[in-house]
């Protein structure tokens, strides 16, 4: 286990004025599961696409299975698995179709084609639809067809470009499943995700904002990092409390979560205070708590950290 | 191999199993050709003609029926006022007008030279420029009859008056009929327009179906990618030819002369350009929508100054310069040459080195200008 999976250094691409990815850095071991983890827009595609090869970047080096991705691409590619966002194989050609075309163009001998399709049909469940148009598959299973796809020609390195967007939650719970079960393939996967509860069953994460990495760590650790302890809020009227909250000096920072607040103080957490701010406010508070931090917590403290506003938050965070 | 094997059987499945474009490719050029076989035509006949005839004599009359009888002309209207040619001609109901004045059967029978107006509309040049060589010539013939008439009548002998005698012989296409010519060339229009747009359409349509991304992170070479694109559609508009070739020959009876051998080598080799400029046109564009608009752009020059529509010889010389870098114009002077002239590649060597380069040219350029990044 000598040189990384995945290596990068600084990678940066720029689209005229806007910076999709500014000095990407990130290190993946062999064997681990590595998920990017941010919101729409924070430059996960981009920095996939310079990995894989097919995007050469501004700035910045990355080694991916022992090949530079830019001056050896090809060899590159003939060891990765990638599959892009978008679903990418031919509707109009069956699930055996699609394997086998994805198979020969990787030149996998007929053979070793034909028996890794069985194998990996008979991992995902798809055997029976076999003979059925990708075009009429269902979400779900376009998503397995893909990873199938990917692992056709027994890849290094697995990039997965948020392959659970848009898929049922059941579905979502059987993919990730499959994913569990590569590395014991000695499959290394680097996934990116804007759903926190996935993030969590990666090894490693990288925080992305904005075109930057955050932080890289384990989702652990991640959370130990917290500066500061949390308390959850629920009151009303919510806007009044957060407004009320934030010019607090103890409290770090005051955070939505749907119809709750979590306060984070600079230090411990002090019940006593928070219930005298809001009824300083004339605030009606109905329910509070300490909780243990979130990985959407840390996330959120990162960004307004790095002095970022959290805009582009959405749906997954 | 094995890679282009994999991109060839996928692009067959594929067209198998679309049913627009094999009809678009198989049924429309059949359709196209019966239509445009018989619309492009230049043959000047059936010009509507209104006369006005002032002088209403024996002479008058003949002349009418003359001009009605003759199958260049249709005579549409003889109004009672000369102020209706006008008209006539103005609504465009009427392309020649013809004024017989009130003297005219006296001023012939006195011996003085007798006047018969003729009035063209001249919007349609080319038109109008045969309309009334066709007119003058039948008027200049009933006048040489009189003429012959009144010398014999006068006792001159005619061969005293000295004549020339032209004798056209028009070869390779004795009846003049303007279908032999146009319809190997509406072939040509017809497999080069709907070449040019599948192929147009075929990268592009994985760039925008997210498929190309996918193909950019495996081996495939970009010489792989063009000819596993190319050869597909080579075969599939080559049955198409072959389709619209046999219509031309077994409806149209446009007459084949020449080498059969060369006709299906060059038509050939004119497939692969087309389909070479479309690949083209296809790993540049971004859209399909953007592709189709270019490729439009591409056939628009290709047929109007290929010699489809325009004699070439007739075009300023820097714009023939340019016609030279058209590969519809190297192929309409073979297929032209070779159905009508029976010319084979003796005479044709240079449109058929012409021809191959810029096909060869247009496929190397698909190949070295195909990155496999985004």
């Amino acid at each position: 286990m000598g040189e990384p999976a995945v290596s990068a250094q600084g990678l940066t691409k720029c689209f005229g004025a806007v910076c999709a990815c500014q000095g990407i850095d990130l290190t993946v071991a062999p064997g681990e599961i590595v998920g990017l983890v941010g919101p729409d827009g924070a430059g996960k595609t981009t920095a996939f696409r310079m990995l894989c090869g097919i995007l050469p970047p501004d700035h910045g080096t990355a080694r991916v299975a022992g090949y530079d991705v830019v001056t050896q691409s090809e060899a590159v590619k003939a060891r990765i698995g990638y599959l892009p966002q978008r679903f990418s194989l031919h509707r109009d050609l069956t699930i055996d179709e699609n394997i086998q075309y994805v198979a020969e163009l990787y030149t996998v001998p007929r053979d070793e084609w034909q028996s890794r399709r069985e194998e990996l049909l008979e991992m995902t469940y798809l055997a029976p639809f076999r003979r059925r148009l990708a075009g009429r598959l269902s979400g779900g299973m376009r998503q397995k067809l893909a990873l199938v796809c990917a692992l056709v020609h027994r890849p290094e390195v697995l990039f997965l470009d948020e392959p659970t967007t848009g898929v049922d939650p059941v579905s979502r719970r059987d993919f990730w499943k499959l994913l569990h079960d590569l590395p014991r393939q000695g499959v290394t996967m680097v996934i990116s995700t804007p759903y926190m509860d996935e993030a969590a069953r990666c090894n490693r994460l990288a925080f992305m904002y904005a075109g930057q990495v955050l932080a890289t760590d384990t989702p652990d650790n991640l959370r130990r990092q917290l500066p500061g302890e949390l308390m959850q809020v629920r009151c009303r009227p919510q806007r009044e409390a957060r407004e009320a909250l934030k010019r607090c000096s103890a409290v770090r920072s005051v955070e939505v979560f749907g119809d709750r607040l979590h306060v984070l103080f600079h230090g411990t957490a002090d019940p006593m205070l928070c219930e005298r701010l809001l009824a300083d406010a004339g605030v009606e508070c109905l329910e509070q708590q300490p909780v243990e931090p979130s990985l959407e917590d840390v996330f959120m403290s990162l960004v307004s950290e790095h002095g970022l506003t959290a805009t582009a938050t959405g749906n997954g965070l | 191999m094995s890679r282009l094997r994999a991109l060839l059987r996928k692009e067959t499945r594929q067209m198998r199993r679309d049913p627009v474009l094999l009809r678009m490719m198989l049924i429309a050029p059949i359709m196209q050709l019966f239509l445009l076989g018989y619309a492009a035509t230049n043959d000047v006949k059936n010009v509507p003609v209104a006369l006005y005839d002032a002088d209403r004599s024996t002479d008058s009359r003949l002349l009418a029926e003359l001009i009605g009888h003759n199958h260049y002309f249709h005579l549409i209207a003889t109004p009672d006022d000369p102020r209706a040619l006008e008209r006539l001609l103005l609504a465009g109901k009427a392309q020649l007008g013809v004024y017989i004045p009130h003297s005219f059967h006296r001023d012939r029978l006195r011996n003085a030279t007798p006047t018969v107006g003729l009035y063209a509309d001249g919007t349609d040049s080319n038109t109008a420029g045969v309309a009334v060589a066709y007119m003058l010539g039948l008027l200049g013939e009933q006048g040489l009859r009189w003429q012959l008439q009144q010398a014999r009548a006068a006792g001159v002998g005619t061969s005293g008056v000295p004549q020339l005698l032209p004798e056209p012989r028009v070869w390779y296409n004795p009846e003049l009929k303007s279908s032999h010519f146009m319809v190997p060339g509406v072939l040509g229009m017809i497999l080069m327009t709907l070449a040019l747009n599948t192929a147009a359409l075929s990268i592009v349509r994985e760039r925008e179906g997210g498929t190309l991304e996918q193909l950019m992170v495996t081996p495939l070479l970009p010489r792989e990618l063009i000819l596993g694109k190319l050869l597909p559609l080579v075969v599939l508009s080559y049955v198409e030819m072959l389709l619209v070739l046999a219509v031309a020959l077994g409806w149209f009876r446009v007459p084949l002369e020449g080498s059969v051998p060369l006709l299906l080598l060059m038509s050939l080799m004119f497939l692969v350009s087309a389909l070479g400029q479309g690949l083209l046109v296809s790993a540049f564009a971004r859209t399909q929508q953007e592709a189709q608009l270019t490729s439009f752009l591409l056939l628009t020059p290709s047929m109007l100054l290929s010699g489809f529509m325009f004699p070439i010889q007739n075009m300023p010389r820097v714009i023939q310069w340019l016609t030279y870098a058209i590969p519809f114009r190297y192929y309409l002077e073979i297929i032209r040459g070779v159905f009508l002239r029976g010319a084979g590649i003796e005479v044709l060597w240079p449109q058929t080195a012409a021809l191959t380069g810029i096909s060869l040219l247009l496929i190397a350029l698909g190949v070295l200008s195909f990155r496999k990044h985004l």
